[in-house]
């Protein structure tokens, strides 16, 4: 359960967003990628997901380039679908997984609010929504683009014990942030 | 497989709980073709020469109008991303939601053909092979409009340039479905139409999900 990325460059249009970038996550580990605005934090998440293709390098997890699969991803956007109810925007994730989607909710505080439609959802229960779908997903690679945007403390504080939990499993987590982010003894990867 | 049952499950899930865009297709198809008779007069017997053309023509351009929102919303709200990194093969996704628009809005137009032809005065002859008809050309134009609404995908404009890309690949699909019923409507055998409908929607079926799903991993680079 080794994440390696190896001489990375990757263009965005005709820019080089992201050129000879390199970094090793063993199992259990954490790596922060900081940087400033247009840095390519976003563009090696997706790249690191099998989403944007490389120009130059390798990335595998486990020795396999193939990331798809085992690959959770919390992107900037929510992917909800207000029109849904809140427990069936879990839907698919529930399927695949072949999970009950209570527990998944409970553990982001959403569990009261499974019945109601998710377009009641204030922006940072969305957030919480989509943790949710990150957990029950189960991958063993969580990459999170600001994961932390629109949470209030006590849903910072629970995320951190989910962070926590994935690790100790095993479990690799990559993310973006310019917030501080609970997890202790995360390697940093400064872009840009 | 799970993955392809999953997706389908997701699609249908949407599909049934937006279900105004899932009745426009069918209200299009009877509104539109009951303004021939308006236009064109009641005479029968022009109404049944034109009523199997006019069917098919409503029915394909009915069946267009949710291929613009296939993919754009879940583009547009970061779930494809979602969908692409959970491990189901893009052209997996392209079919189960190929599959999702022919039940959710091919199977209804098939129904409420039936009834407009009817109207139409098509002679009860023509019927069967109306149905037949549409049956695989529905399937067939689901299947290219998935392809072609994934190529589309992220540009400026898709609404327009969608109907522009599918309706010249959907010509044989016309041709030979509207054929068939007109054939058989005289009294002329419509099997040789019907085959080369089958013939088509048999090369859409491997042909189009692998387009599809290379537009998908396009739009999302």
């Amino acid at each position: 359960m080794r994440l390696v990325g190896q001489d990375i460059s990757v263009f965005r249009g005709e820019r080089l967003v992201l050129r000879g970038v390199a970094f090793a996550v063993a199992a259990g580990g954490a790596l922060l990628l900081t940087g400033p605005n247009g840095a390519g934090k976003s563009t090696l998440l997706r790249a690191i997901a099998g989403l944007k293709r490389l120009d130059a390098g390798s990335i595998t997890f486990d020795g396999d380039p193939e990331i798809a699969g085992r690959a959770g991803l919390l992107g900037h956007q929510d992917a909800i679908k207000v029109g849904l109810s809140v427990a069936e925007n879990l839907g698919f994730e529930a399927d695949r997984a072949g999970l009950p989607t209570g527990p998944a909710l409970e553990a982001v505080g959403l569990g009261a609010l499974a019945r109601l439609p998710a377009r009641l959802l204030s922006a940072g229960q969305r957030r919480r929504l989509a943790i949710a779908r990150l957990s029950l997903g189960g991958a063993p690679l969580w990459l999170l683009d600001e994961p932390t945007l629109g949470l209030d403390a006590a849903s910072v504080g629970r995320f951190g014990e989910m962070l926590a939990a994935h690790r100790a499993r095993g479990g690799v987590v990559v993310a973006a942030t310019h917030l501080p982010l609970p997890l202790p003894g995360a390697e940093t990867l400064a872009l840009g | 497989m799970s993955g392809f049952f999953a997706t389908f499950r997701r699609e249908l899930r949407l599909a049934l709980r937006f279900g105004g865009d899932t009745a426009g297709p069918l209200l299009f198809l009877f509104v539109t073709g009951a303004l021939f008779p308006l236009a064109i007069g009641p005479g029968p017997s022009t109404l049944g020469r034109i009523a199997p053309g006019v069917v098919w023509v409503c029915a394909l351009l009915a069946a267009l109008l949710p291929l613009e929102r296939l993919f754009a919303a879940d583009y547009e709200d970061g779930s494809l991303d979602l969908l692409l990194v959970s491990g189901v093969p893009a052209s997996l996704v392209a079919l189960a939601k190929a599959c999702a628009h022919w039940l959710v809005t091919g199977l209804p137009l098939l129904v409420g053909a039936v009834p407009l032809a009817v109207m139409l005065r098509l002679p009860d002859a023509g019927l069967p092979a109306l149905a037949l008809g549409l049956a695989l050309g529905t399937a067939s134009l689901s299947l290219l409009g998935t392809a072609a609404a994934a190529v589309v995908l992220g540009a400026r404009r898709a609404g327009v340039l969608l109907p522009i890309l599918v309706l010249p690949l959907v010509t044989p699909v016309l041709i030979f479905g509207a054929a068939a019923a007109d054939s058989a409507a005289a009294g002329l055998p419509a099997q040789a139409n019907l085959l080369l409908l089958g013939a088509v929607f048999a090369a859409c079926v491997p042909l189009c999900p692998l387009a599809a799903g290379a537009g998908l991993r396009a739009a999302t680079d």
